[in-house]
């Protein structure tokens, strides 16, 4: 049984994005992934808990894929972690049911790993500024998957365009992959550091 | 041939079963079909009913009684007031120059005397408020500028016939003819008097009305059986009617002043749908028993004068209200509709001319010539309006249209069809352009039309439910099509043409209410918008908030509910009866409110909003 794969898409001004259109593309070229389009879901920030936290039961591992807004994701995300992630039902007391699950930021991001840097002008890494979405899976007893960026995702030309959405389709199937080994994959800082075309021999467990 | 009455009823309503159904098809009006139903049934073709046609039609008559009251009920006093500058410019003027215009023809061309020329005039002056406003509810033109301006000039007709029928007895020839009338009260006093009871009278149902009809209405309410209430409606409309009847003056025009005093008693609703079925009904049997007394022999006997005298009074009541029209600078089409619409003589007619015969002003001959007269016109005019709807209106609105064709077929594929742009559909239609889509507008109002125009809108004039206005709109290349329709049988009516010729259109249908929702679920219709929920729904957040709530979290809650009203609407309406009469809705209605109700509990019942909710960790 392939791992069940769900893309939780948050983009408030989606039409506008060459990047992310480029990424969930490549996402519709995939099967056995689902793809929701949250902000076409909630343009009133209503969101309905319920209905979400069904889904996350449904899969195995969840991809939050967004653009980087002042270091930190679209609003409406914020509103999903707020809302779905429950006490009692995500963490706290009886707070178990994501326990086990596999979580990741599928990022663009206008800037690059040189202004994410102590040397740079953004001064944090990328994994710093992502603290807190690790922390929050970690208190649901989840796993967090090291991030995929898009970097200057504002300037990407067609041909690099095309090169992360291949990117990302490869990463997409190697998770989907059963015998995935997340022990390993957690030792990498980024997605981008890896090389998916040599997945097989570093992260799948013998079958 | 001797019948009995139930063998009448049931060839009377057998007529209409079948008659009306088949005008409707044809869409010439169901006005039209009871009175081809009673021409077929009359003695002249089939003969299923001999001469008690006549009776039927006196009986029957009640029905535009019933119909007055019901007008009165929709028109508070206030509203009335505010009609007065339409109602006496047009009606008057119409009144005065029809009645000058047809007293000239018989006094000056056929040499009838003073009296007998004035009372004809009077009463041929009149137009068919039951012809009329049925046609206007049925082509749903009550709020066109044409609908509105016959509205007003009939209800100065209906008020008019007290002070004629006051008058007419002063035009007596001989105070003789009045011992004729043994149960007319004022008749058998001198005519003089007659003004002064009827006065009286008016006092009396203006005091009752006011004062003791609705603690009366409380009172059997309390019984709470309905069956009473519908006794208590007739009793007033009947009531009222006996009264006037008994003084001699119009009983329509009694029962319209009692209407009016009652429009804005909190009964007014139950009274409307106590007395609606009952004036369908009897203004039915009344337009069939119109058909059936058509005197053929007369015209048979000289169709040419019959047939040109009928034209020549409808030509003269036509023209009169064209130029009253053009007065009034109604646009080309409505001034010909509003024309069309009230040129035939109407129902007042009879009761008028029937009271000068009383007091001998008119000969028999002249009365059943007038009486022919009038019910060809009445027949005449529906089939003037289909003509006009079906060859001349189109050619209003749509001939402009088509030289801009070619310039509007950018994108086309993308296009949205809005049927009707009164407030509902214009708000539509401005937030659309407001983003950039310009939607083809359909409606039937043709000054609307015409200020669209000027606006830059792509509009269409006519009925929506029109197929050949529908194509020439694009339906065929369009996408979506939103019903902003106010009536909902026009727009069940939308909804089935369209499935029909245009499947492949996505519908968007306003609704009135949860019981036209329903109507429309059935239909098969999934975007449906109830035209009240959001803003009652908004108004309970602001009222929540003024009482203390969070703006916030109110808003949240109104998205629930609305969600969670949404889902029951579906629910409920799956499990609602099917079968529905008019006369049951009331009740239908209250009991689907308490099903709502207590669905309602259950949606309260559920856990608390979890929501930034830290009181349950603490």
């Amino acid at each position: 049984m392939p791992n069940k794969i769900l893309v939780l898409f948050f983009h408030p001004r989606f039409e506008d994005s060459y990047a992310n259109k480029a990424l969930v593309e490549s996402i519709s070229q995939i099967e056995g992934v689902t793809f929701r389009d949250l902000y076409e879901h909630y343009p009133d920030f209503n969101i309905d808990v319920k209905a979400e936290q069904a889904l996350l039961l449904a899969h195995d591992i969840i991809i939050w894929q967004h653009p980087f807004y002042w270091y930190s994701c679209p609003p409406l995300m914020k509103q999903w972690i707020d809302l779905v992630l429950e006490y009692g039902w995500a963490y706290g007391k009886n707070g178990d049911k994501l326990k086990g699950k596999v979580f990741l930021n599928a990022i663009t991001s206008a800037g690059n790993f040189e202004f994410y840097c102590r040397e740079g002008s953004n001064n944090f890494t990328y994994r710093e500024f992502l603290r807190p979405f690790e922390q929050t899976i970690n208190l649901c007893l989840a796993n967090y998957l090291p991030p995929f960026i898009v970097p200057t995702a504002l300037r990407l030309s067609e041909d690099e365009l095309k090169h992360y959405g291949e990117f990302y389709i490869l990463i997409i199937e190697g998770l989907q992959h059963s015998g995935l080994s997340i022990a390993e994959i957690i030792k990498y800082q980024y997605f981008n550091d890896l090389n998916p075309k040599e997945w097989k021999a570093l992260f799948y467990k013998t079958q | 041939m001797e019948s009995s009455f139930l063998q009448n009823a049931v060839i009377l309503l057998g007529a209409a079963l079948i008659f009306v159904p088949i005008a409707k098809k044809l869409g010439i009006g169901s006005v039209l079909g009871y009175l081809i139903g009673g021409i077929i049934i009359g003695p002249f073709v089939l003969g299923l009913l001999g001469n008690e046609g006549e009776d039927i039609m006196h009986a029957a008559e009640f029905g535009v009684v019933m119909m007055l009251f019901l007008i009165g009920l929709e028109l508070n006093p206030q509203s009335f007031w505010n009609m007065r500058k339409a109602i006496l410019g047009m009606g008057l003027s119409q009144m005065l120059l029809t009645s000058a215009l047809i007293f000239t023809v018989f006094y000056f061309f056929m040499d009838l005397n003073l009296k007998t020329s004035v009372a004809i005039g009077l009463s041929l002056a009149m137009s068919s408020t039951a012809i009329v406003l049925q046609t206007l509810k049925e082509k749903g033109l009550s709020n066109t500028n044409a609908g509105k301006s016959a509205f007003s000039v009939l209800l100065l007709q209906d008020i008019a016939v007290i002070p004629i029928l006051a008058i007419i007895p002063l035009l007596a020839v001989s105070t003789a003819a009045n011992l004729n009338m043994h149960d007319n009260l004022a008749a058998d006093l001198d005519p003089k008097y007659s003004t002064v009871i009827i006065l009286a009278a008016v006092a009396f149902i203006y005091i009752v009305s006011r004062f003791l009809i609705n603690p009366f209405l409380h009172i059997i309410a309390k019984v709470r059986m309905r069956e009473l209430f519908i006794a208590s409606a007739l009793f007033i409309v009947i009531g009222v009617a006996w009264l006037m009847e008994k003084v001699g003056i119009s009983a329509a025009l009694g029962t319209f002043m009692a209407g009016v005093l009652l429009a804005n008693s909190e009964f007014r609703h139950e009274l409307e749908s106590d007395i609606e079925p009952f004036k369908g009904v009897l203004l039915g049997l009344f337009f069939t028993a119109v058909g059936s007394t058509i005197n053929f022999e007369l015209i048979f006997a000289n169709p040419l004068g019959i047939f040109s005298f009928v034209l020549l009074i409808m030509a003269i009541k036509a023209t009169v209200l064209l130029g009253i029209g053009k007065v009034l600078k109604l646009p080309s089409d409505q001034n010909l509709l509003f024309s069309l619409l009230l040129c035939q003589v109407g129902e007042f007619a009879f009761v008028l001319l029937a009271s000068t015969r009383q007091l001998e002003i008119i000969d028999k001959e002249t009365l059943d010539f007038l009486m022919a007269v009038t019910t060809i016109s009445m027949i005449l005019s529906p089939l003037f309006l289909f003509i006009n709807e079906k060859f001349i209106a189109p050619r209003f609105g749509v001939k402009e249209e088509v030289a801009n064709e070619e310039a509007d077929s950018i994108d086309e594929k993308e296009s949205v069809i809005i049927a009707g742009f009164g407030h509902f559909g214009s708000t539509i239609g401005r937030f659309l352009r407001a983003n950039g889509v310009s939607a083809i507008i359909l409606d039937n109002d043709s000054e609307r039309v015409d200020l669209l125009r000027k606006m830059g809108f792509r509009v269409y004039y006519g009925d929506a439910t029109r197929i050949d206005l529908l194509k020439s709109a694009g339906a065929d290349q369009a996408k979506i099509l939103i019903s902003a329709i106010d009536s909902p049988e026009k727009n069940y009516h939308l909804v089935d043409e369209i499935k029909k010729h245009f499947p492949h259109l996505q519908l968007y249908i306003r609704a009135k209410n949860r019981m036209d929702a329903y109507e429309l679920i059935d239909l098969g219709i999934n975007h449906i918008y109830r035209e009240t929920v959001h803003s009652s729904v908004h108004l309970g957040v602001d009222v929540l908030h003024a009482l203390g709530h969070r703006k916030y979290t109110v808003s949240r809650k109104a998205a629930e509910f609305i969600k969670y009203d949404e889902d029951a609407l579906k629910k409920l309406g799956q499990t609602r009866h099917k079968k529905e009469s008019y006369v049951e809705s009331v009740r239908k209605e209250i009991e689907l409110q308490e099903k709502i109700l207590a669905e309602d509990l259950k949606f309260f019942d559920q856990r608390e909003d979890a929501a930034w909710n830290s009181s349950m960790r603490r």
